[in-house]
């Protein structure tokens, strides 16, 4: 039989989300014990690669009114009004608990916090630690996190499956990658923080681990996935290895500029009005497309494609070396430029992932017992599009959240039948056993990846049709039976991470397919939806969620209305 | 390809289901110009040998996973360039820690060892979070940025001889972080935590041979770190000399 341990709250997953969720609980219930599982230790996750800076209003001349607008135009009018409300007001106080915690903020001369300029956001309010918030964030988070006993981390444990029984989620099944042993992690809440999924393009900023696994076990439950088809493009990735170059080079003062050495968003209409080079991300990655299509691109000899330069140049050495020393050092490790002498050579690259499992505003799930908190859930604050420097603090504000509403509903829920759990979780550890070193055809991990990557890049790139998107649909379920064909070497049950990129591989698959789901279904363009066959936002038709569930037949699609409020959606112009 | 060339990767495998003791493995592989060392073990993964183990995430330098040993020096392998070396290339894991299989080692004694030097910010008093946030100037901020840059890599564990020696010293990240909270305005815990530093396995462990600062990717120089909290402690240890004595 399997190990058993029990908590009150099991999170899953330990990024900026996983750990500020951990602390909520225990800081609104200093009895309750918290299982914090991660299949990286916390300070690997991704979130330590975020770059630019974290979005409160801060400043005199900013307003609480003012974000809430900014962050519903530039969702395209496909945010949840409510969530926005409380997402702005909660940000300071998030921010300012953070700042408290340690986080070694950059500052003004007068010692307050510095905010910087971020695209779409109508004033400075992005605080920010020069280019490395996302780091020192999550290193706040994971050493405050140390100072409670009663939260219990189980490193390195890898979440296969949901335990779910008479409609409850009482735990999940996690593989001890160190010893290859099942465990049943069981609680009577279960929070998914597992971030994006960006591993299912094969041009992407994100990370080695994000595979969206957190969307694919809430899925396989038949928990409905939302907004899936709202994927952001970063208009700033090194060509080549995806390495993100921050939006915050533009809000110091970097030009975009193309081959004919044009800054092309002031010359041309791509939508961004003064905006220029801050305007939002998906309307920023589509200009630069549109120039190499124009044939503006500049080319470089081999596999890359064409790009795009981003001129740091006039900013000077000592702004670069003072607020941008990660993209120096990026520049000059990955891409052999030197910032201060040369143009960085960009093009645009998959960053995040707008959609996930569907969560109402105190990240509950449609299942009981379950809820999601950060890039993993949609709680619908970023709808089509999402404003850089939201996402940590939404990570903060939902994270805060979801730990509260999981202590608080953890103690009316009546006990669940355990053995029920266990079994359930006994039989994964057979599953997994009977995978190890197992022999079917002749395929490998690595060419169903590269397959999926190709079809989800033609598929469901920046700019879209039907028939791509529709062949992306049919192509990924023909994609299954090559997974199934697979045939793994690795027999060993220690650290065996040939069985986890199997694994991953079935999460990235099941994640696809929603993301090609629900892009075939929304014949218009809204926000980083961009469908050239249909080119114009449609709010009579399709102002509302999409939703995707896996049922026994397949996949089914459903849709919910969008959450208005005191702003009517408008044409979005900048 | 005309740049086209290829290397011979001689990598440690390790698998305590059937290996008494690490053995070596040769991969001779084709390698591309800019690649890492990185790349080339996540092509062996992916083309050759789907059994080789070894952590890497975020491929950028900052997530602190993919630490070995290339050629007998600790490096941070998605930021080292594979053509800095010759047709042989040596990847080992991290030396001073125990291996858990091939080059993936073992982290939970490091991990213990952060725990110890109280890294959070001990407050005088706490304080609601409608009191905002506190004030620093850029220069308090400078007291203690560099030490706050660690990745937990771990490179400068492999390095350092005195851990290699006396395996329950702190080591050089875990003083660095200790200090790095010592020296921040908005902390009020170097009282506690200097009387962990100055107890064996402490700062004065340390033979300041300097290797940490040497090896770290990120330029933390924990060795500095390490000869601060030195001197604190011998003055805070003064000090309370003097004010005991002036007790009596
Ligand atoms: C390069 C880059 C730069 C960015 N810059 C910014 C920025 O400047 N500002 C901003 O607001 N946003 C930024 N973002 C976005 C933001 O960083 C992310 O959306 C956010 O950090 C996600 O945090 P998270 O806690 O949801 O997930 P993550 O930090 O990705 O953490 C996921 C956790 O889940 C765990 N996990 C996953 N699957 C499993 C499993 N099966 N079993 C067990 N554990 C599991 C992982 O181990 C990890 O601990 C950036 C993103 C990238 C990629
Ligand atoms: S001090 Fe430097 S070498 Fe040591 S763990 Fe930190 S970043 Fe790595
Ligand atoms: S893979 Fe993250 S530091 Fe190398």
């Amino acid at each position: 039989m399997v190990d058993v341990v029990r908590h009150d709250v099991v999170i899953v997953g330990g990024g900026g989300a996983g750990l500020r969720a951990a602390i909520a609980v225990v800081e609104a219930d200093p009895t309750a014990s918290v299982a914090l599982v991660s299949k990286v230790y916390p300070m690997r996750s991704h979130t330590v690669s975020a770059e630019g800076g974290a979005a409160a209003v801060a400043r005199a001349d900013d307003s609480l009114e003012m974000h809430g607008y900014d962050t519903v135009k530039g969702s395209d009018f496909l945010g949840d009004q409510d969530v926005i409300q409380y997402f702005v007001e909660e940000a300071p106080k998030e921010l300012s608990q953070l700042e408290r915690w340690g986080c070694p903020f950059s500052r003004n001369e007068d010692g307050t916090v510095s905010t910087r300029a971020f695209g779409g956001m109508t004033t400075k309010r992005t605080w920010y630690a020069t280019d490395k918030i996302g780091f020192h964030m999550l290193h706040a988070l994971f050493q405050t996190s140390m100072k409670y006993d009663n939260i219990v981390r189980l490193d390195e444990h890898f979440v296969t499956k949901l335990l779910v029984e008479d409609g409850q989620c009482g735990g999940v099944a996690a593989l001890d990658v160190r010893t290859g042993e099942m465990k049943a992690i069981l609680g009577r809440s279960v929070i998914l923080c597992t971030g994006g999924g960006g591993k299912v393009w094969p041009f992407t900023t994100n990370g080695n681990i994000k595979t969206g696994d957190g969307m694919a076990l809430a899925y396989r439950e038949g928990v409905p996935l939302k907004d899936m088809e709202f994927v952001q493009y970063h208009p700033t990735g090194l060509p080549g290895t995806g390495i993100l170059i921050t939006e915050a080079t533009r809000g110091e003062g970097g030009y975009l500029i193309n081959s004919e050495g044009e800054r092309f968003l002031t010359t041309r209409d791509y939508g961004v009005g003064t905006k220029a080079e801050l305007g939002p991300r998906d309307m920023i990655s589509r200009a630069i497309m549109l120039e190499v299509r124009a044939g503006r691109g500049i080319k470089v000899p081999g596999k890359v494609g064409e790009y795009a330069h981003l001129d740091l140049r006039h900013l000077g050495e000592e702004i670069i070396d003072s607020r941008l020393p990660f993209v120096r050092e990026l520049s000059r490790t990955y891409a052999n430029v030197d910032p201060v002498h040369e143009p960085i050579p960009i093009r645009p690259v998959l960053h995040y992932m707008m959609g996930g499992v569907d969560v109402d505003i105190d990240g509950k799930a449609n299942l009981d017992g379950l809820y999601a908190a950060g890039e993993t859930a949609c709680v619908s604050l970023n709808g089509a599009n999402r404003l850089g420097s939201n996402s940590l603090t939404e990570c903060l504000v939902f994270g805060a959240r979801a730990g509260q509403h999981a202590i608080a509903q953890s103690k009316d829920t009546s006990e669940i039948a355990e053995s029920k759990l266990v079994a359930q979780a006994d039989a994964e550890g057979g599953r997994i056993a009977d995978l190890r070193g197992k022999k079917a055809g002749s395929e490998t991990i690595s060419g169903v990846r590269e397959t999926l990557n190709d079809i989800m890049e033609e598929g469901t790139g920046v700019y879209r049709d039907q028939t791509r998107m529709a062949k992306a649909v049919t192509d990924l379920a023909a994609l299954r039976a090559r997974y199934d064909a697979i045939s793994l070497s690795d027999t060993s049950k220690v650290f065996n991470t040939e069985i986890l990129a199997m694994m991953e591989l079935r999460n990235l698959l099941d994640v696809a397919e929603t993301v090609a789901t629900g892009a075939v279904n929304r014949k218009e363009s809204r926000g980083a939806h961009a469908c050239e066959d249909f080119p114009d936002r449609d709010d009579e038709n399709y102002l509302h969620h999409s939703l995707v569930y896996r049922e026994e037949s397949g996949t089914r699609f459903d849709t919910k209305p969008v959450t208005l409020g005191k702003w009517e959606p408008v044409l979005r112009s900048y | 390809m005309a740049n086209q060339q290829t290397k011979t990767i001689v990598v440690t495998r390790f698998d305590p289901d059937v290996d008494e003791v690490p053995k070596t493995q040769e991969y001779e592989i084709p390698v591309e110009a800019d690649w890492k060392v990185l790349d080339a073990l996540n092509y062996i993964k992916d083309h050759v040998d789907p059994t080789l183990s070894h952590r890497w995430s975020c491929r950028m330098a900052v997530c602190g996973s993919c630490g070995m040993n290339v050629n007998g020096v600790p490096k941070l392998t998605c930021k080292q360039a594979l053509s800095d070396y010759g047709d042989r290339v040596e990847v080992q894991p991290l030396a001073n820690f125990p291996v858990v299989r091939d080059l993936v080692v073992e982290v939970d004694g490091f991990m213990e060892k952060f725990k110890k030097v109280k890294p959070w910010i001990i407050e005088a008093k706490e304080a609601a979070v409608t009191e905002g946030t506190n004030r620093q100037s850029h220069a308090e901020l400078m007291d203690f940025k560099q030490f706050s840059m660690c990745i937990n890599c771990m490179l400068c564990y492999s390095a350092c001889p005195v851990v290699s020696n006396e395996p329950d010293f702190l080591g050089p990240a875990a003083i660095a972080l200790g200090h790095r909270y010592n020296q921040d305005t908005r902390d009020h815990g170097s009282a506690e935590r200097n009387e962990i530093f100055r107890d064996d396995g402490g700062v004065f462990s340390c033979s300041y041979a300097n290797e940490c600062a040497e090896v770290c990717p990120k330029s933390v120089d924990p060795s500095g770190g390490i000869q601060q909290a030195k001197l604190n402690n011998v003055l805070d240890w003064a000090q309370g000399f003097v004010v005991r004595r002036g007790e009596n």
